[in-house]
This record gives structure tokens, C-alpha cells and sequence, in this order.
């Protein structure tokens, strides 16, 4: 049991921002943070359950047939995730719309079904689920935030800027989701090509 | 929706409610093979026929198994199952009858599975109520609309490629921010329908 599985996800390989997996409900559901962030703990969800599941059974499920095997996991708990939200949340449920059923096939599960739980033991698959899954909750959330800040001056619904700020729509409208990502990740850039550049000074210094 | 006729749902697919650029469905292809236009042709055109196949018969499973079995729930279940097979049975009869389609579409066609578009469209058709008809002629409106998409992108990087980017835009960042630009193009078809 290594606690790297569980930080790995959260920045160093965050699914998002560094992987690029998980991009259709990344971009069509973050119209505020609070629907990033429901998106994102209902997808942590199903990865954890899905990478226990998986786990368990790495060593009956025949690799041949594993793809189907794991699609049928997925899909089973991604049922059950949606039919909890259902009951509970129903506000977020509906606002999430198409985008509960769509989980199974967001490539973030199937990707660490595929890397890792088939790969790994139950502790260390469940750490990477936690991990990854959060990951993926920090990126939706980071973007639903920018997006409702800049296209509705609100923060989890609470107004910031107060009557005299104009907020820019297109930032909730579709293209906005693929401008917010852009510049996040153009940020990123930045910050990685500053911190290598201080690395190289550092070592030649 | 219910009672749309066939050109509204044709315009509504392809250009207001383009399945990229507003409904945010299949952006993993989209992103992934718009490198080349070519490439995005294959794409598009392997999505287009397993669209159309897949929106046909996840109309029959829904109407004739899982609503008369009460079995409404296992939807998503049944019909990721009934993609996965057809996509693997597309491969696998394209393989024998048509070499050329195969070598053409062949390599796309195991990502077509998880591609979200295709499940997304299955999951439409039914919170939209259409009939055979109208569920035909929806998934290939999207599935076009998908393409139509995809290749022009894939125009745009082609130039792309050979002009001048800042350094931290290379790559991912300034697609994003172009298929941005589509995406407010497309708006403007918002007042159609």
C-alpha cells in the first residue's frame, strides 16, 4: 500500500489537466462549480467502486474478455450511482442530465481499469480511485469555477462583484468550456516552463 | 420535440444542437484524430455507420425488451453491451466483406466504443420520444453533424501546424481555443429552429 497511488492522480497525473481523458463531461457539464464538482464526486464514485470491483476479480475475469468484462462493472455501478443521485439529489440529477449514464463511457474508469486495478491489489486500487477521482473533481471543479466567476460573477451560487459588474455569458456557453480549458492549460504551461527553467539555473548554479 | 418533422430534426442535429460543439458528445475523437482531415474523414465516416446502426437497434431493444420487461433501469447496461458488440461485429464483417472499407475505417472503429457520442445518441432518441422514422433520421443527422465538425477542425490544424503560436498554446490549448471559435460560430445557427 503505497500513498503515492493516492497523490499520483491529484496533480502529478491529474486525469484532466495532464492525461486529457474525461473530456466530455470536463467540458459539458462545468457551467458552474458546484455541477463540476457534483459531476466529479459522482464520477469518484463509480471509479473507487469500479476499481475495488475490478481488483477483486483480476485474477477469475480472463484477459481475453477483459474490455467487456470491465464495461459491464462500470456500467452496473454507474446505474446504481445514478439511481443514489436520483433519490438524494435530485436538483443535480437533472441538471447533469445526460451526463450520469454517459460516465460509463468516460475513458478516465476504463482507463485505470485497464492500467491499474486489473494490475494491482484491493488497498492500492482503492487509493488510485480516491486519487484519480479527486483529480478529476479538482479539474471539473478549478473549471466550473472560472466559468461562473467570469460568466455569471458568482461563486457556488454567492455573488461576488455585487450590481455593476457585467458578466460575460459566453463563458457559460459552450464555447466558453473549450476557452476556459485552453487558457487553464495554457497556465499551466507557463507555470511548468518556469518552474523547469528555475530547475536548469538552480543545477547550473 | 415529440411531434418535430424530419427537416427540423435534420437542421436541429447537424447545425443548432451540433453534437461537438454544443452538446459536448464525442470530443475524446474529436480532440484525438482532427490531426489530419483525412484521418478525420475516416473517423467521421466510422462513427457516421456505427451511429446509425446503433441508434436503429437500441431502438428495438428499447422498445421491444426493456420497456414491455419493465426493465427501464438497465438501460445504460444494455445498451453499452449492444454497442460494444456491434462495433466488435461491424469489425469483424467489415474485415471479411470489405477489405478496402476495413483498411479505411478498421483502426478507428475499437475507439468508436467508448466514443460517448454513440451512447449519448441512444440515450437522446429515447428521452426524446422519436419513432423508427424520426430515430433514423436523427442518427444520422448527428452522426453527420459529428463529421462535419471533426473535418473542418481538422482543416484548421492542418494550417495550424505551420503558424505561429505562442509557446505555451502549443498543442492542446490553442485546439481548445479554436474549437472555442467554431463553437461561437455554430452559435449563430442558435436562432434556426
Amino acid at each position: 500500500m503505497k500513498l503515492k497511488n493516492l497523490t499520483n492522480g491529484l496533480f502529478k497525473e491529474n486525469p484532466v489537466f495532464f492525461q486529457m481523458l474525461g473530456m466530455c463531461p470536463t467540458l459539458a457539464v462545468t457551467t458552474s462549480a458546484e455541477n463540476g464538482m457534483g459531476m466529479g464526486l459522482a464520477t469518484t464514485a463509480v471509479l473507487v467502486l469500479a476499481n475495488v470491483a475490478i481488483s477483486m476479480m483480476r485474477n477469475i475475469i480472463p484477459s481475453k474478455i477483459r474490455i467487456p468484462a470491465f464495461i459491464v462493472v462500470i456500467a452496473t455501478f454507474v446505474t446504481i450511482v445514478g439511481m443514489v443521485m436520483e433519490g438524494y439529489v435530485p436538483a443535480l440529477f437533472s441538471s447533469l442530465g445526460l451526463f450520469i449514464p454517459l460516465i460509463v463511457v468516460n475513458c478516465v474508469i476504463l482507463g485505470r481499469a485497464e492500467a491499474f486495478a486489473f494490475k494491482n491489489g484491493v488497498m492500492d486500487s482503492t487509493l488510485d480511485g480516491i486519487g484519480m477521482g479527486l483529480g478529476f473533481t479538482l479539474a471539473l471543479t478549478v473549471l466550473g469555477a472560472v466559468r461562473e466567476v467570469f460568466g455569471a460573477g458568482e461563486i457556488f451560487g454567492m455573488s461576488l462583484f455585487g450590481d455593476k459588474f457585467e458578466p460575460a455569458l459566453i463563458m457559460i456557453l459552450p464555447p466558453g468550456a473549450f476557452l476556459a480549458l485552453g487558457l487553464i492549460l495554457a497556465g499551466i504551461n507557463v507555470y511548468r516552463a518556469r518552474k523547469a527553467k528555475n530547475v536548469t539555473l538552480e543545477k547550473a548554479a | 420535440m415529440e411531434n418535430a418533422s424530419i427537416l427540423i430534426i435534420v437542421v436541429s442535429a447537424i447545425l443548432v444542437n451540433n453534437f461537438v460543439l454544443s452538446r459536448f458528445l464525442g470530443i475524446c475523437p474529436f480532440l484525438g484524430v482532427s490531426k489530419q482531415v483525412e484521418t478525420a474523414f475516416g473517423m467521421g465516416m466510422a462513427v457516421t455507420f456505427v451511429m446509425t446502426l446503433a441508434g436503429i437497434i437500441t431502438y428495438f431493444v428499447w422498445h421491444a425488451l426493456l420497456v414491455p420487461l419493465h426493465l427501464e433501469f438497465l438501460k445504460t447496461i444494455a445498451f453499452i453491451l449492444v454497442i460494444a458488440s456491434l462495433v466488435q461485429f461491424v469489425e469483424i464483417v467489415l474485415q471479411k466483406i470489405s477489405p478496402t472499407l476495413y483498411s479505411a475505417l478498421g483502426v478507428f472503429l475499437p475507439l468508436i466504443t467508448t466514443n460517448c457520442a454513440v451512447l449519448g445518441l441512444a440515450l437522446l432518441n429515447i428521452q426524446y420520444d422519436f419513432n423508427l422514422v424520426q430515430t433514423i433520421v436523427h442518427s444520422i443527422a448527428a452522426a453527420v453533424g459529428f463529421s462535419l465538425a471533426i473535418v473542418l477542425f481538422a482543416g484548421i490544424r492542418e494550417k495550424l501546424v505551420v503558424s505561429d503560436v505562442p509557446t505555451p498554446f502549443e498543442g492542446f490549448p490553442i485546439a481548445l481555443v479554436t474549437a472555442s471559435l467554431m463553437a461561437i460560430a455554430f452559435l449563430g445557427f442558435s436562432g434556426l429552429v
